[in-house]
């Protein structure tokens, strides 16, 4: 009991990032047309793909001469990376023709 | 990283993901928030990799090498992949993602300093990450090869509630008793990652290839909360928030599809409609009436509305343009012709229109469930192209049947429906459509393409 108010105190900004960030999610998303459902899907996985920033934290703090650290680091930023590279590429493959019959 | 100005840029990044994530939701802007979202991602990538840091041991070598590989890879697959095979591929890319969070959480398990307090919000949040990253990853490859027909629906495990519900308590179980350790014993965790990763693949195994969409999004979400896991084990901002904006927004995109199945989610993961039993009756030996190529382009010819309503065989067929090329035909002849979506038409939402999209068909040709359904009534002649669950009457009537009560387009208030199909195979959800054996309906049978070229050259000569 005491660990967990110790834990809410010192952590309180992080708890209400935490809370925000759900609601801004729900927000943002609750008024899209179904055309936009994959389009849309495809651009917040792409988003997700920000884990690849702690991939390169890990890497940037590794011992230069910890082999499986860097091995293991590097895969995880090659992969975090077609997540977002592929992602944003179909997400605007998908957009471009939207746009083209727009007109 | 105490650093203002790195706090500072990060902020931006946010504001950059919000803002494109905002625009993606609109048609008018959703181009441009894509390539907002994308700058804001180059700009947390360039923060991270260019801020000081005091041991300096950078490593840039490996992260470069990382980034290109990854980059080349993810780039020649998106522009590769044919719009068929969309919902495969971001399923694919949401599955590494997933890989991603959960190999920094067993990283850094590894990298925890001996005699480290293994009761912590620390090891809670590791424990977390990788918990939530490995269902991701093993959960959205499994959706890969379903949709890509690899895993077939009849891949049925026994129970498979119960397997869950052991899964999840041995989950619970093994982390606690991680934590309960007094030091680090990677061993366990190596366990844990491997009862982790076949979770999710007997997660995602019983449910049927028609709620795939749904499971797609979930995990979806699930990757989004995994970065932010990752992003709580590194105090880092931009992975907490983007992380849990992408986990909120594709629970409420989940949900959204789940509405239009009018089904809860809970339905979705528990039962499914692959595992639940077939149900009905094959007792009655019906016949469906076959249609001609021809007789079937004069009637289009001669009709003065026609609705096409595609489906998951539309896709598979790749006859999109053949459609356009039928549709542009009937038009020419003075024929009205509309293109009726149901919501979870194909493999995702928005699967067909971003199908008929690439075949340039018009936008205002498309018309949304309700729309279709007050249309239906004076439209002469409903083309079914390779849709199935989505015009089955069951779901109305039948009260034993799995897709009780999941809204469907009406096309039997059509004149005349010609449904075109390859066989009388059942479709996703593996069950009998009576629409096929209705007064109005005939069929019209063979691939897709093929069919849809045949009648615009009969349309052409007739």
């Amino acid at each position: 009991m005491e660990s967990i108010i110790q834990f809410i105190t010192a952590n309180i900004g992080m708890l209400y990032i935490l809370v925000f960030a759900i609601f801004l999610g729900m927000e943002v998303i609750s008024k899209v047309p179904t055309v936009l459902h994959t389009p849309l899907m495809s651009g917040a996985n792409a988003i997700s793909g920000v884990v690849v920033i702690g991939a390169i934290i890990l890497i940037r703090n590794a011992d230069p001469g910890n082999y499986i650290l860097l091995i293991t680091g590097m895969i995880g930023i090659a992969l975090a990376t077609i997540n977002v590279i592929g992602g944003f590429a179909v997400t605007d493959r998908m957009l471009q023709m939207f746009k083209k019959k727009k007109k | 990283m105490e650093n203002p100005i790195i706090d500072f840029l990060y902020l931006i990044c946010i504001i950059l993901f919000v803002i494109g994530l905002k625009r993606l939701s609109h048609p008018d802007t959703a181009k441009k928030g894509n390539i907002i979202a994308g700058i804001g991602m180059g700009l947390a990538i360039l923060v991270t990799i260019f801020y000081p840091i005091e041991n300096e041991a950078n490593n840039y070598l490996w992260i470069a090498a990382g980034l290109v590989l990854g980059g080349v890879i993810g780039y020649v697959a998106a522009m590769k992949v044919k719009m068929t095979a969309m919902p495969e591929m971001v399923s694919l890319f949401n599955g590494l993602g997933g890989a991603c969070s959960m190999l920094i959480a067993i990283v850094e398990f590894y990298n925890l300093p001996t005699g480290t307090n293994m009761m912590s919000t620390q090891v809670l949040t590791i424990i977390f990450a990788l918990f939530i990253g490995s269902i991701a990853f093993t959960g959205s490859i499994v959706a890969w090869g379903k949709l890509d027909g690899f895993f077939r629906d009849s891949l049925v495990l026994p129970a498979p509630q119960i397997i869950n519900l052991i899964m999840l308590l041995l989950v619970i179980g093994l982390s606690g008793y991680i934590m309960m350790q007094p030091d680090i014993n990677f061993m366990l965790a190596l366990i844990l990652l491997a009862v982790c990763l076949t979770y999710g693949v007997t997660f995602v195994m019983p449910i049927g290839g028609g709620d795939m969409p749904v499971v797609i999004s979930l995990l979806n979400s699930f990757t989004g909360i995994a970065a932010a896991g990752a992003g709580l084990i590194y105090g880092n901002q931009v992975m907490i928030v983007g992380g849990i904006t992408v986990g909120a927004a594709g629970t409420i995109l989940t949900v959204l599809m789940c509405n239009a199945m009018n089904r809860s989610l809970f339905n979705v993961v528990i039962g499914g409609f692959g595992g639940g039993g077939k149900s009905g009756g094959s007792d009655r030996e019906q016949v469906a009436k076959e249609a001609t190529v021809s007789d079937t382009a004069i009637q289009l010819k001669y009709s003065n509305k026609v609705i096409i309503v595609p489906g998951y065989g539309l896709a598979v067929a790749q006859a999109q343009h053949a459609c356009h090329d039928l549709e542009k035909a009937l038009e020419a002849e003075g024929v009205d012709v509309k293109y009726a979506i149901h919501p979870v038409a194909g493999r995702m939402p928005g699967h067909m229109n971003v199908l008929l999209a690439e075949a340039d068909v018009p936008y205002p040709k498309l018309l949304e469930l309700e729309d279709a359904n007050e249309q239906l009534p004076s439209t002469d002649m409903v083309l079914v192209i390779g849709a199935n669950d989505v015009v089955n009457p069951a779901a109305k009537e039948d009260t034993s049947s799995p897709i009780y009560g999941m809204p469907i387009l009406d096309v039997e208030k059509a004149k005349t429906v010609i449904v075109l199909k390859r066989s009388m195979r059942p479709g996703y959800a593996g069950i009998e459509n009576p629409l096929f054996f209705g007064e109005k309906t005939k069929m019209l049978f063979g691939d897709a393409k093929d069919s849809l070229g045949k009648l615009k050259s009969e349309i052409a000569n007739a």
